[in-house]
C-alpha cells in the first residue's frame, strides 16, 4: 500500500447565505480505510460529502484523488472517478423489481438477465442477501438499503460514501452491513461513514474526523477514544446525562386490549392485537424499524384514528371513539413524529401553533371565541421554559430550526400537564444538547406522575429513559420487558431480527 | 443566472403590495393589448378606470358599482372560506342560479298577494336553493371522495338547463305573450328588492354583502371555526391533529359558499334583473373566484377587489360602446388581473436572486 491518500481534501469551504456550511475542512482517506465523519445535525457533514460527490461546488479549497486534482462537476463525473454514495433516503421505484431499479441508475446497463446474474454475484460475494427479481415495494428498509449498496458496488467504487446507513436497520441487520463493509475495506475500498452513533463508529471505523459548525474540531482513532469523549468533541460542551430518581409505578393509566385497526393510509401498517398497560409515572419505550405501525399507534392514541370500543381504556374509561380534543380534555396529549405539517402548521406563527393543541386545556377559548392574547402568553411560556431559540411568538413555525421547533412541540404538550403523554420520535433530527433537554423534560414529567409512551427508533434513547421496553414489528407489539436488563441482541430479536434473511438461502 | 430563493418568513409587505402591482401590470399590458387592437391605450385605460367614477355620466355609473359589486363580494366571501381550507367550490354560478330560481319561485307562488313576509321568505328560499345545490358536491365528496371541483362545475351546466326550463315552463309569465321569462318582480311590490335609498344602487344585497364581510372577518380572526378553516388550508394533518373534523368542515364551507351565492342570486333576480330569464346569469359566480383571490382571500381585500372588478365590468362596457373594443378584449383584460396577481404572488414567499446557480 502506498502513502498517497485515496482522497485528500484541503481547505474546502462552502458558504450559503447566512451560514458557512464548511469552513476550510481538510481530511485524508487512505485506500481501504473506514473513515468516520462525525457531527451533529447542521455541522456540515452533508455539504462536505455533496462536494465530494459532485452535487455542490466548493467556494474554495481543493480535492485530490490518488494524488491528482479532482473536481467533479456532477455526480456522473464523481462516479466515473470511482466514488459511490448510498444516501440516507432511498431513490427507488416501488413498482419495479430490484434489477430494474438498478438498471435505471446505470449509464450502460447490461441486459436484465446478465444484470441479475451480476447482482447475485455481488450479493453472494459480500453477504448481502437479495434476490434481483423481487419487487422493491415488498422489501423492508434494510433490504432497500442493500439495493442501493449493490447499485454502488456494481460500479466497483474506490470510495464508498454511506450517509447514516444504520438509522433504518435492526441490530442484526447492522451486523450484516458491517461484515460487508469490513470485507470491502479488506479488498481496498475506502469507506466514508457518516453517523452520529458513536458505538457503531467505535466498532467499525479506523479513523474519524469530527465536524462542528462547519469546522474540523478534532480527529481521533475511534477504537481508542470513549464514546463520551467523541460526543463532547461533537457538541463542544460537557453532556448532561438525564437523571431520575427511582420510584414505583402507580395505578394503570392506559390499557390497550387487543387493539387492532386498519391503517388510514393505503401503504400503512395495520395494528394487530396490541395489548399493554402503562402506569402512572412509568415510561414505556416502544422501538422498532420505521413503518411497522408507529404512526398508526400514535393516531389511535391521539384520536386522529377512531377504534372499536373496548380496545383503548384510559383510567378505566373507554376512549376509542373520542376525537383528539375530548381526549385532550381528559389529559391524553400526544406529539407526532412529523414536526412540520403534523405537529405544527409550517406557515403559521408560534402563537397560532400554541392555539393548535392548547385551546381547551389552557383556557384559550371560550364558547368558540379565541383568546389570542392568552395564546401568545402560552407560546411565550413554552419559548421561555424550553429554551426555544426564536425572535418571538409571532414567527412562523417553519422559520425555526428542527431542534428548536421540536422543543416547542414537546414543550407545548408537557406544559399542559398531561395525565398520559404519547410522543413519537421525540428527538429525531435534534442536536445532542437539545435531545438531552427534551429527554430530561420527559423524565421530569414521569417523575410527577404522568404515564409516558415514547415511540422511537433510537434504541440508545429508549434504553436511557424507558422503564419497560417493547417493540413494534409488522403492527404487532412484543410483550414489554424491563428495560434495564435487556441486551442489544434481545432487543434486535424483539424488533423482528434481520428482515429478509431467509431470501439469502432460497 | 436568476433564481428563486424561499424566504424564511412570508413577506408581509409583498402580500399587501401584490394586488396593487397586479393592477399596475394589468394596466400596462392591457394598454399594450388595446394598442395592438388599434386603440389609444391611455384613453382605453382611462375609460375603464376613470369614466365610471368621475366621468360625465358618473351619476349613472356609481350606483351600478354597488349593484355589480354586491353579488361579487357576497359570492367571493363564501368562496374564500372554502378556498382558505383547500375546498374548491367552482360552481358558485350554478348555486347563484338556483338561489334565484328558489327565491323567485317562492315570491311568484304568492302572486298577487301583497304581504310583508313574502320578501323574507324569498330570502330564505334563495339561501336554501344555493345551499342545497352546493351540498350535492359536498355530500358526494365526504361520502364517496369525489372531486368537488368537477362536480360543482358540472352542476353549473345542470343549473343552466334548469334555468332555461323554468323560463320556458313552470315560471313563465302567463301574461307574457308567450315570450320566455317570468313575471317581472320589479312590478310586484312585496317581492321587489329595490333601492333602499332612491338612486344609490343600495339594495338589500349590498347590505347583505357588508354583513357577510364583517361576519367573515370575525369568523376568521376570532372564532374557533375560522381557525380550523385556516389550519386546514395550511396543513391538513395538523388540523386533524388539532381536532378538526374534515367532513364537517367540507360541509360547512361548501354550504356557506352555496348559501351566499344563492342569496346573491335572489337579490339579483328580485332587484336589478327583475325576472327569471334564460340568460339571467352573467358570470358573477366565476368572476367571484377572481375577486376572492384578488382580495387575498381576506374579507376586506375581497370588498375592495369586488368593487375594482365591478369597475372593470362597467368601464369595460363603456369602452365597448364608446371605443368599439371587442368584448373578448375586456375579458382578456380581466383575466390578466388574476394572472398577474398569481404570478406576482410568488414573491410573497420567494425572492429573486441574481447570481451563480448551484445545486444545494
Amino acid at each position: 500500500m502506498t502513502d498517497t491518500p485515496l482522497l485528500d481534501l484541503t481547505g474546502l469551504t462552502k458558504a450559503y447565505p447566512g451560514v458557512v456550511a464548511n469552513d476550510s475542512v481538510s481530511l485524508a482517506i487512505m485506500p481501504g480505510e473506514v473513515h468516520a465523519l462525525l457531527g451533529e445535525n447542521g455541522a456540515g457533514k452533508s455539504t462536505l460529502v455533496k462536494m465530494i460527490y459532485g452535487l455542490v461546488k466548493p467556494d474554495a479549497g481543493s480535492m485530490k484523488m490518488n494524488g491528482e486534482a479532482f473536481a467533479p462537476a456532477e455526480p456522473r463525473a464523481a462516479r466515473a472517478a470511482g466514488v459511490g454514495m448510498v444516501f440516507q433516503h432511498f431513490s427507488l421505484f416501488d413498482a419495479l423489481t430490484v434489477a430494474e431499479n438498478i438498471a435505471l441508475g446505470m449509464e450502460n446497463a447490461p441486459k436484465l438477465n446478465a444484470l441479475s446474474q451480476q447482482i447475485r454475484d455481488v450479493s453472494d460475494t459480500y453477504g448481502l442477501p437479495l434476490s434481483p427479481d423481487r419487487v422493491v415495494g415488498d422489501l423492508s428498509a434494510g433490504e432497500r438499503q442493500r439495493v442501493e449498496i449493490i447499485r454502488c458496488l456494481l460500479q466497483e467504487p474506490k470510495l464508498l460514501i454511506m450517509d447514516e446507513p444504520t438509522s433504518v436497520l435492526t441490530p442484526q441487520e447492522v451486523e450484516i452491513l458491517f461484515k460487508t463493509l469490513r470485507k470491502l475495506s479488506a479488498e481496498g475500498t475506502a469507506i466514508l461513514y457518516i453517523s452520529h452513533k458513536l458505538e457503531e463508529i467505535r466498532a467499525l471505523c479506523d479513523g474519524a474526523t469530527i465536524l462542528r459548525l462547519g469546522k474540523v474540531v478534532g480527529e481521533c482513532v475511534p477504537a481508542e477514544t470513549s464514546a463520551r469523549d467523541m460526543a463532547e468533541m461533537m457538541v463542544g460542551t460537557v453532556l448532561q446525562t438525564p437523571t431520575r430518581a427511582g420510584k414505583t409505578p402507580g395505578e394503570v393509566v392506559l390499557e390497550l386490549k387487543s387493539l387492532s385497526a386498519k391503517s388510514q393510509s393505503a401503504f400503512g401498517m395495520p395494528l394487530r392485537d396490541i395489548s399493554v398497560e402503562v402506569r402512572r409515572g412509568e415510561v414505556l419505550g416502544i422501538g422498532g424499524v420505521a413503518g411497522n405501525g408507529q404512526d398508526e399507534l400514535l393516531a389511535a392514541l391521539s384520536g386522529e384514528m377512531l377504534t372499536t370500543p373496548g380496545m383503548i381504556l384510559f383510567q378505566g374509561r373507554e376512549v376509542g371513539l373520542l376525537g383528539p380534543n375530548p381526549r385532550r380534555g381528559l389529559g391524553i396529549l400526544t406529539a407526532p413524529e412529523e414536526r412540520l405539517g403534523h405537529a405544527a402548521a409550517p406557515d403559521m406563527s408560534l402563537t397560532e401553533n400554541a392555539m393548535l393543541t392548547g385551546a381547551a386545556r389552557e383556557g384559550l377559548e371560550k364558547g368558540g371565541l379565541l383568546n389570542w392574547g392568552a395564546a401568545r402568553q402560552f407560546a411565550e411560556k413554552i419559548i421561555a421554559q424550553f429554551d426555544v431559540r426564536t425572535p418571538g411568538p409571532g414567527n412562523a413555525a417553519r422559520s425555526l430550526s428542527g431542534g428548536n421547533l421540536q422543543k416547542f412541540v414537546i414543550g407545548r404538550e408537557v406544559l399542559q400537564r398531561p395525565e398520559l403523554l404519547v410522543v413519537n420520535q421525540p428527538t429525531w433530527g435534534v442536536d445532542a444538547s437539545a435531545a438531552a433537554s427534551i429527554r430530561q423534560a420527559l423524565l421530569d414529567l414521569a417523575e410527577n406522575g404522568t404515564a409516558l409512551v415514547v415511540i422511537s427508533q433510537d434504541l440508545d434513547e429508549l434504553m436511557e429513559i424507558s422503564d419497560r421496553f417493547a417493540a413494534l414489528n409488522e403492527g404487532r407489539l412484543s410483550p414489554p420487558r424491563p428495560a434495564h436488563d435487556l441486551t442489544v441482541d434481545e432487543i434486535g430479536l424483539m424488533m423482528g431480527g434481520a428482515h429478509g434473511m431467509e431470501v439469502a438461502h432460497v | 443566472m436568476i433564481r428563486l430563493e424561499k424566504r424564511p418568513e412570508p413577506s408581509r409587505a409583498f402580500s399587501l403590495a401584490t394586488p396593487l402591482l397586479a393592477v399596475v401590470a394589468t394596466m400596462v399590458f392591457g394598454g399594450l393589448l388595446f394598442m395592438a387592437l388599434g386603440k389609444d391605450p391611455l384613453t382605453s385605460i382611462q375609460t375603464i378606470f376613470w369614466e365610471p367614477l368621475f366621468g360625465e355620466f358618473a351619476f349613472y355609473y356609481r350606483p351600478q358599482l354597488l349593484i355589480k359589486g354586491a353579488p361579487l363580494v357576497l359570492i367571493a366571501i363564501g368562496l374564500s372560506l372554502g378556498f382558505k381550507a383547500g375546498i374548491w367550490n367552482i360552481g358558485a354560478e350554478g348555486q347563484y342560479i338556483m338561489g334565484a330560481l328558489f327565491g323567485a319561485g317562492m315570491g311568484l307562488a304568492f302572486y298577487p298577494l301583497e304581504a310583508w313576509y313574502i320578501f323574507p321568505l324569498m330570502v330564505m328560499a334563495g339561501a336554501f336553493g344555493g345551499w342545497i345545490w352546493a351540498m350535492i358536491p359536498a355530500f358526494l365528496k365526504v361520502r364517496f371522495g369525489t372531486n368537488e371541483i368537477l362536480v360543482s362545475l358540472m352542476l353549473v351546466y345542470v343549473a343552466e338547463q334548469f334555468l332555461a326550463s323554468m323560463s320556458l315552463g313552470l315560471l313563465k309569465n302567463p301574461e307574457g305573450f308567450g315570450f320566455p321569462g317570468s313575471r317581472n318582480l320589479q312590478q310586484y311590490e312585496s317581492a321587489f328588492n329595490g333601492d333602499l335609498i332612491e338612486g344609490t344602487g343600495m339594495h338589500w344585497g349590498v347590505v347583505a354583502a357588508m354583513i357577510a364581510v364583517i361576519f367573515a372577518y370575525v369568523l376568521l380572526s376570532k372564532h374557533r371555526l375560522g381557525f380550523a378553516i385556516r389550519v386546514t388550508g395550511e396543513a391538513p394533518r395538523a388540523a386533524k391533529f388539532s381536532g378538526v373534523n374534515p367532513t364537517r368542515l367540507v360541509l360547512f364551507c361548501m354550504g356557506m359558499s352555496g348559501l351566499l351565492a344563492g342569496l346573491a342570486g335572489l337579490f339579483e333576480v328580485s332587484g336589478p334583473a327583475g325576472q327569471v330569464t334564460i340568460d339571467f346569469n352573467v358570470g358573477y359566480g366565476f368572476t367571484a373566484i377572481i375577486v376572492a383571490f384578488l382580495g387575498r382571500l381576506h374579507p376586506v381585500g375581497i370588498l375592495l377587489a369586488g368593487l375594482l372588478m365591478a369597475l372593470t365590468y362597467i368601464g369595460g362596457d363603456i369602452a365597448q360602446s364608446n371605443l368599439g373594443l371587442p368584448a373578448a378584449a375586456i375579458q382578456v383584460f380581466q383575466g390578466m388581473l388574476l394572472f398577474f396577481l398569481l404570478a406576482l404572488d410568488m414573491f410573497t414567499n420567494y425572492r429573486l436572486r441574481f447570481g451563480r446557480a448551484e445545486v444545494a
